[in-house]
Order: structure tokens, then sequence, then C-alpha cells
């Protein structure tokens, strides 16, 4: 079994409409070179459920998003993701925003396929108000409680971003947290998971303890090698996040100038592999 | 030593918000909450439980400026497992507030209307199920009328009206602890669970206070000043919590 892929062939898997997941969470282990290849693609009118991080900052400002479904967007070491206020500000996209927890539990709800998980988080906020279509469940139980019937969300596609993989599709993470990687690809019809390194599986045992295995070939269908892939978010402990890098694509989002030449130096490029010759010579 | 700063009265006063908390998550954002959950666990509540601010749970946690390198690490707590940690109550956390109204309903999600906001801040985060599940208090480190308003844009944070109208089996963790801003300290203990001045920080006045509000506090005839902070305090935070003086930067004193 062999389920590499490119992020090409990936990509065009997409179809205008879809509801894709990203992985992660804020500026950390995101499937990055998918995210530019997406940029790369005429695909548009996505529906974007994530943890969001710089992922939802280019793909709102690329006009790829027409919905985004999310626990909160940023840039970790730069509180706001400049580029997603400025989408915000400008009303560009629906905006589905959740409470954290109540996004998780909808990633746990389509990965169980269940319709709904209960949960009190978003009762008495206006998490209700900015999501008419929430609604509530009453325990059958004594208690008779009401709670929030969080929604399954699930996915047409899901993209995640591992340290290590097989070509089976096996996958390792080794840095502190596993996010909520996992329940994507649960979630999800069509799931492809970039690593940063593909290994024999053997080999796998020797990169981090067992625990870290959290992906199994079950739950992938493309397995793409991409170096620096996540890049420039952090994926732990390949390399931390490109905070310069970050500082200069955030500054963008206020001087045009600035954003043009930053989209020519790393975006319009025909392929990854250019992208990373420019990051290295930045 | 020279006299306590403001910004180290907050830290103190935050500080203080967790007396009595026992072996609690306690978790903070800015960062004279940061100091004060690190001061209370370095001296009357040592059985905090507090992380990296990732991942990580430390016995020692860092000085505010930077990660120390000589962590001692007591367990691991992923996103998920926070979740599974705070829907479960046992924690206590000081979060911000872009906006807060009389009855401790926050705002930090966003100014204006939610489709087309005038200003994107930092979104719902945790404070929809944060406040709904255990304790929480605010810190405001500039509290002008604009932050204590009458009515927020958005609802956050759950406050105590709203949480009335509520299932009460839903709300038996709901508790809106404190407020601390860089004025005075305030709670809700009041029959109605609105908002009350608890006590004003040396140097401000009640009518400083009420002047940087924006809806009728709950004030009664005697006020008491929130306490200075201790000599021993004082040392803890400028030798080892906030060595490069990010307090300063956070709250200034007047002058």
């Amino acid at each position: 079994m062999d389920k590499r892929t490119t992020e090409q062939e990936a990509v065009a898997e997409l179809r205008d409409g879809m509801t894709i997941g990203i992985g992660g969470w804020g500026s950390r282990r995101k499937p990055m070179s998918i995210v530019r290849e997406i940029l790369r693609s005429s695909v548009k009118d996505l529906t974007v459920v994530t943890y969001g991080g710089p992922d939802v900052g280019l793909l709102c400002n690329a006009g790829k998003v027409k919905k985004l479904t999310y626990g909160f967007v940023s840039l970790d070491s730069i509180a706001l993701e400049p580029h997603f206020r400025k989408a915000r500000q400008a009303g560009a996209i629906e905006a589905a925003e959740l409470d954290e927890g109540m996004l998780q539990w909808g990633l746990l709800a389509a990965s169980h396929k269940l319709p709904f998980l209960p949960t009190r988080s978003g009762l008495g906020s206006d998490v209700m108000k900015i999501n008419p279509d929430l609604k509530l469940v009453k325990s059958p139980y004594d208690d008779g409680e009401e709670l929030v019937a969080m929604p399954a969300i699930e996915l047409d596609v899901a993209f995640i971003h591992m340290n290590r993989g097989d070509i089976r599709g096996n996958g390792q993470y080794l840095g502190p947290d596993p996010y909520f990687d996992d329940m994507y690809c649960r979630a999800a019809k069509k799931r492809f998971m970039t690593v940063e390194k593909i290994m024999e599986t053997s080999e796998m045992a020797g990169a981090g303890p067992l625990q870290s295995r959290i992906i199994n070939r079950t739950m992938v269908d493309g397995v793409i090698e991409a170096p620096n892939g996540a890049h420039f978010t952090e994926c732990m402990p390949d390399y931390g996040r490109d905070e310069a890098f970050q500082k200069a694509y955030a500054a963008t989002a206020k001087d045009e100038e600035a954003w043009l030449e930053f989209k020519k130096t790393y975006l319009d490029l025909d392929t990854e592999t250019e992208y990373q010759e420019a990051v290295r010579n930045q | 030593m020279s006299e306590a700063t403001r910004g180290e009265i907050c830290a103190v006063a935050c500080a203080d918000a967790f007396r009595g908390n026992g072996e609690i998550l306690a978790s903070c954002f800015g960062t004279a909450p940061a100091i004060g959950a690190r001061l209370a666990k370095a001296t009357f509540e040592p059985d905090l439980l507090m992380t990296d601010g990732v991942c990580t749970v430390v016995d020692n946690p860092s000085p505010v400026s930077g990660p120390g390198n000589d962590l001692v690490v007591e367990a691991w707590l992923p996103f998920r497992a926070i979740f599974d940690h705070l829907w479960n109550g046992n924690r206590h956390v000081i979060m911000a507030a872009s906006q807060i109204d009389q009855f401790g309903n926050q705002n930090f999600a966003c100014i204006g209307e939610h489709a087309k906001p005038k200003a994107q801040l930092l979104g719902m985060r945790g404070a929809p199920g944060n406040t709904i599940s255990h304790t929480t208090s605010y810190w405001v480190a500039n509290q002008t009328a604009k932050v204590f308003v009458p009515e927020v844009d958005i609802v956050s944070g759950v406050g105590n009206d709203r949480a009335a109208k509520l299932d009460p089996a839903s709300t038996k963790a709901h508790d809106i602890r404190l407020v601390i801003s860089n004025l005075a300290v305030y709670d809700f203990a009041t029959p109605e669970k609105r908002m009350r001045l608890k006590s004003v920080h040396p140097g401000v006045t009640v009518e400083q206070v009420v002047e940087n509000t924006g809806f009728e506090l709950v004030i009664d005839e005697v006020v008491p000043e929130t306490r200075m902070p201790t000599a021993d305090e004082l040392a803890l935070i400028r030798d080892t919590l906030d060595p490069k003086g990010f307090l300063g930067r956070e709250v200034r004193s007047p002058e």
C-alpha cells in the first residue's frame, strides 16, 4: 500500500463550496504547503473549519472563504490575525464563530458519526445568537437539564500536518500537543496528511513514544512529504515558528505595497519547492 | 525598597483573587493576573496548579518575561485536556474584558455588529464555556467608561443576569468572582448580583471610579482601600516574577 501523493493532487480533489477542516492550532503545526497550494488553485467558496492561524488569514485574503467555522483566529505571538481581522471588518466572510470547546465537540460528534453532542458551553452567551441554527436538547433523565446540542461538523476534506509518517498513512506527532488532528481526520470523507518526513514504518518507533502515533492508516487517504511544510507556523521539535517571517506577513495587512511584494516573493510561485527556496533566500 | 507601583497593587489584588482556592487550575490572561497567580502560588496558595501557558503543568512557573530553563513538570495538559479539565469545573480563570457590564457580561470578541464588526478583537475564544463551567474573574488594565459599559456589544463571557435566566442545573458552577482594574476591585455581592465597588486602589478616589464607569455601580457608604503589597511580595515580584518590569508597561502609575 502506497498512499503517497502531492499537494497538487490533493487540492485537485477540492470543489467549489466544499467544507474543509484544517488541523493544527493558531500558528502551530498547520499544513501550510496545502494552504499555499489552495491559494494557487481556482477553488472558491470554501467553508473552512479550524482553530485558525495564518491559514485562515491567507485563505480569506485570497477570497477563498465563504464561511468560517472557528473557535478563534490567532498568530499566537501576535494575538490577532491581521488579514482575518481585515476580512471580518469588511464583512467579507460568513462567521460561524463558536466557543473553542464547542468546535472540538462538533468535530468529535462528526468523528463518532453522532448528530450532536450535548454541552453547557454556549448557554447564555451570544454564540447562540451568532449561530441561530444551534438548538437546545433536554436531558431525558431525571435531571431534565437543557443543554446545547452541538451539531456534528462534517467535513468533505481534512488536511493535517504531522512530524513523521509512512507511505501507508500512519502518522506521528513529536511536539507537545496533538491538537485535534485525529478528530479532523475522522470527521472527514477524504483525508490528506502532510509530514515533515516519510519513514519506514519500522523506523517510526525510534522517532518517539508509542503515544505519539495518533494517526493510523485508516484515517488517511493521501500522504505527502512536505519538509518545512508547516512554515511559517511552528512544528516542534523539527522547527519553531519563523517569527521574523510571521511579523513581516502580519505587517502586510496594513501596507498594500508590502503585501504585493510579499505576494510576489512568496505566493505567486508555481510550486512549494520554489516557496521553500524563497524562504531560504529571505 | 521603593513604594509599590499601581501595577504591583493590581498584581497583588489579582493574587488575592485566588485566595482560598486551594488545589485548582489557575489560568491567567494579562501581565498583572499572570504575576498575581504566580505570587499566590509562591506564598499563600501553594497548591494552585499552573501551566506554562501551553500544555505543561509546571510546579515553578517562569517569570512573566520569558520561560525559565529549569521547569519542574507536574503533568501534561494539551488543549483537549484543558477542555476536559475546565468542563469538570476545577479552574479559576482571570480573563481580559474589552467591555463589561454591571452584571459581569463580558465582551472581548468584537466591537459593533458581529456580521461586520467595527473592530474584530480576540473572538469568543473559550469565554462562553469558561464562564458556565467554573469561576471566572476579569482584569481590565485601563478602565474607562468605554470598557465599563451599560451594555456590551456581544456577550462572550456570560454574566449574572443571563445566567439567572438559564436552567439552574446549568449554572451551578457559574461564578463571576471579581473584576480587577487599574483603579479598583469589584465584586457582585449584592442581592441582584450587580457589580459593587469592593475597594479602591490607594491613590484612587471613588469619584474617579464613577467617572470611568458607564453604569451605576453599587457603592457602599464606606469603601475600603485595596491592600498594599507586603515587602516580601514586592521583593518577589521585582526579583523573581517580573525582573524586566513588564507590569509597568501594562499599568501606568499616576503622575
